[in-house]
């Protein structure tokens, strides 16, 4: 987990410094802005890697002398297949159609997107199925 | 194949269904969250798009042909570019990679049994699609598609200059796959932060996937931006907001500024991955490890930080941009990329490299990019970027630099194509579309440089005779027809390898990355058995236990260890479990 926190870490890094000067050098608004949030997009994800890093033993995906069978066990709850995501996609058009001719298709949007979020929630207690 | 220790994976399953098959035909599609079959998905996808705007590119090099041309009319033309840009950028050569090339390959590279979250990865698809579709349909408004260019510029793209279903079509669509680009993102880093198998250090991923996690984080960063804009430009066309109008008191500058900010890392978010492959593809087909893993890496996070503090060099000419800051910030883009070049050379150096049609490619992207590459340092002089800014010199920069990625694209397409259907694709035929391509490129992109240096103007429907201009654009109308030429026989191959199979085999290419030690295609969540990882080249170290190269302790000398062989060392006493553990199974062929 060291290395995948200093990979966000170095983004906040290098982002703070360079945020810093281009402030400092042009007091510009709208980058600087951008500058600060792409700082902090990488820092606070990164000390949160960090301090998990120091807290946590090192997982076999992080051990360069790791057997397969170390990663015995749970790997992850994978849905089989599912229709909600589908169904979200339509709904999400059909809003974004909406935006544009100001139409039913908004109403109709938002209950697939609605109906979907339901089904996706019941879906995950059940299991995954269709 | 060799392959050893069954790895007991203990997947938490969903219950069995009621019914003794899952869903099937169409149903079995739409409802999969399969990465396999979402990555097809998107290649497919993505591949129509980029045929639709291949031919929007050949109607406007049609136009071009002849000088007072009349064959489109001025606003067909304007909507010809601005959707050819769009498609090309916005739905191809990101989507392509990210979404499907990566989505495909990565949890297969990492022994990972899928995505970290497949209904998201299912639902990136279907927004792409779908917003995809809204694109295209402006083409059936009244009015017509967007026209703006596809950077939308403002005051043009407001609600007077350019009204009508058509632009909002293009703003909303574009709302829809910056969503599926966001999940995608989250996605990508998640799989390789949590799902990797044991002993997948992350300085032994390869390559490309490394570039597909700094393209995630990247992408983090970029996509916000724009879609944030996209709403920030909806509110001015529809509810008055002003905010990019100066008669309301806004700032027609901050849409460069956003855009940009975007814009800029998007060219990475499309380059990182193919640089990703090209890097993969040149070790394997030089028979060696990668020279300087880790000066590669660097590079890759340099490339992605460093271009996103520089997206106001395509302001320049406004005047109201820091000059020095975001030239010095381009300038320095070029040691990464040149250390890059300096490592793919050096991977070749003295290997036994074998031109199969993958390594053609990759060795075609290298030319065209440096080509590109080297433009681009030219136009990060603000003097020289005043004098072309806008002129074709800077078409063909940006051309010559994506070119290069569509034929690291086809890199991508050729290596992996047996891996992901089963079946090899036609060799004499795959050489025919590198030459046709390599070629077609530079025939239609150099004399861009040449009619830019003399003034042509970009997005111009017509040029008088007296211009001068004609020559130059029939060649690059001529090398267009190559490129169509060069595309067909692509598909004509495919079809042929759908008709005609050649068995791949699980290891066609004697390669070295994880995705190769299962079947071809790999069968649900992936792997049966993973062999044990030992280094960067775990299905190497298998195929070819002569040749053991075990990854060394670095030792702690507080300098950079650069070793031939990328701080790995020939072991050879160390094993991996004795010979009757391992069991041999023939490819197909």
């Amino acid at each position: 987990m060291k290395i995948e926190s200093y990979v966000f870490l170095f983004v906040g890094f290098f982002f703070g410094l360079v945020g810093l000067v281009y402030w400092l050098l042009s007091y510009e608004d709208a980058g600087s802005t951008m500058l600060l949030g792409t700082f902090l997009l990488g820092s606070v994800p990164g000390f949160y890697y960090f301090w998990w890093s120091r807290r946590m033993s090192p997982r076999p995906a992080d051990d360069p002398k790791a057997s397969v069978e170390d990663g015995a066990g749970v790997v992850g709850a994978f849905p089989g297949s599912s229709i909600w995501p589908f169904v979200i996609g339509i709904g999400a058009t059909f809003v974004a159609l909406a935006l544009v001719f100001g139409a039913w298709t908004f109403a109709v949007g938002l209950f697939l997107v609605a109906a979907s979020l339901v089904g996706v929630i019941y879906e995950s207690r059940r299991g995954g199925l269709v | 194949m060799t392959l050893v220790a069954e790895r007991p994976v203990v997947l938490v399953e969903s219950p069995e269904p009621e019914h003794e098959h899952g869903p099937s035909g169409l149903l079995k599609w739409i409802t999969s969250t399969d990465h396999k079959v979402i990555g097809k998905s998107y290649m497919i996808t993505s591949f129509v798009f980029f045929l639709l705007a291949g031919l929007m590119a050949m109607l406007i090099r049609a136009q071009l042909a002849n000088p007072d041309s009349t064959l489109l009319s001025q606003h067909t033309y304007n909507e010809m570019f601005t959707m050819h840009g769009s498609l090309m950028i916005y739905l191809f050569v990101g989507p392509v990679a990210f979404g499907g090339l990566a989505n495909y390959i990565v949890p297969l590279q990492i022994g990972a049994p899928d995505m970290a979250f497949p209904r998201l990865n299912a639902l990136s698809y279907w927004l792409y699609l779908g917003g995809g579709s809204l694109m295209m349909m402006g083409f059936l408004t009244t009015g017509s598609a967007a026209d703006f260019g596809w950077v939308a510029y403002a005051p043009l793209s407001n609600s007077i200059n350019t009204p009508g279903a058509g632009p909002d079509l293009w703003i909303v669509a574009l709302l829809l796959t910056g969503f599926s680009a966001i999940f995608t993102g989250v996605n990508l880093v998640s799989t390789i932060y949590y799902l990797r198998a044991p002993g997948m250090t992350m300085f032994r991923m390869p390559i490309f996937t490394w570039n597909m996690l700094v393209t995630g984080i990247l992408i983090l960063i970029a996509f916000p931006v724009f879609t944030s804009a996209l709403v920030l430009l909806w509110c001015d066309r529809h509810l008055g907001a002003h905010i990019f109008e100066v008669s309301g008191g806004g700032v027609p500058v901050l849409w460069q500024d956003l855009f940009w900010f975007f814009g800029h890392p998007e060219v990475y978010i499309l380059a990182l991955p193919f640089f990703g492959i090209v890097t993969d593809v040149i070790a394997v087909f030089s028979r060696k490890p990668i020279f300087g893993y880790r000066g590669m890496v660097f590079a890759t996070i340099s490339i992605a930080a460093l271009s996103t503090s520089v997206w106001a060099h395509h302001m320049f000419t406004t005047g109201v941009v820091l000059l020095p800051f975001f030239s010095l910030m381009s300038y320095l883009i070029a040691v990464p990329t040149g250390i890059k070049f300096f490592n793919w050379i050096g991977t070749m150096w003295r290997g036994s490299v074998k031109f199969d049609t993958p390594m053609l490619f990759a060795a075609g992207f290298l030319v065209t990019f440096l080509l590109g590459g080297v433009s681009g340092i030219l136009l990060a002089s603000p003097p020289i970027d005043f004098a072309t800014h806008d002129t074709y010199f800077v078409v063909a920069h940006f051309h010559s630099v994506v070119m290069s990625l569509v034929m690291a694209a086809f890199a991508g397409f050729f290596y992996w194509y047996p891996k992901m259907t089963g079946r090899m694709l036609r060799e004499g035929l795959g050489k025919a579309t590198f030459w046709l391509m390599f070629v077609g490129t530079n025939v239609t992109f150099l004399p861009m440089y040449l009619v830019g240096l003399k003034g042509m103007p970009r997005r111009i429907a017509e040029y008088a005779a007296t211009d001068g201009f004609t020559t130059l654009n029939r060649i690059s109308s001529a090398g267009s027809v190559l490129l169509f030429f060069s595309v067909s026989i692509f598909l004509v191959n495919a079809l042929v390898s759908w008709w005609k199979p050649v068995p791949a085999g699980d290891n066609p290419w004697d390669a070295s990355s994880l995705e190769w030690a299962t079947t071809s295609p790999p069968p649900q969540h992936n792997f049966l058995r993973i062999p044990p990882i030992r280094s960067q080249r775990p299905v190497w170290d298998h195929n070819h236990p002569e040749d053991r190269i075990i990854e060394r302790e670095r030792p702690r000398l507080g300098g950079l260890v650069a070793s031939a062989n990328g701080g790995t060392v020939l072991l050879d006493e160390v094993g991996f479990g004795s010979a009757d553990t391992i069991e041999t199974r023939d490819p197909d062929r």
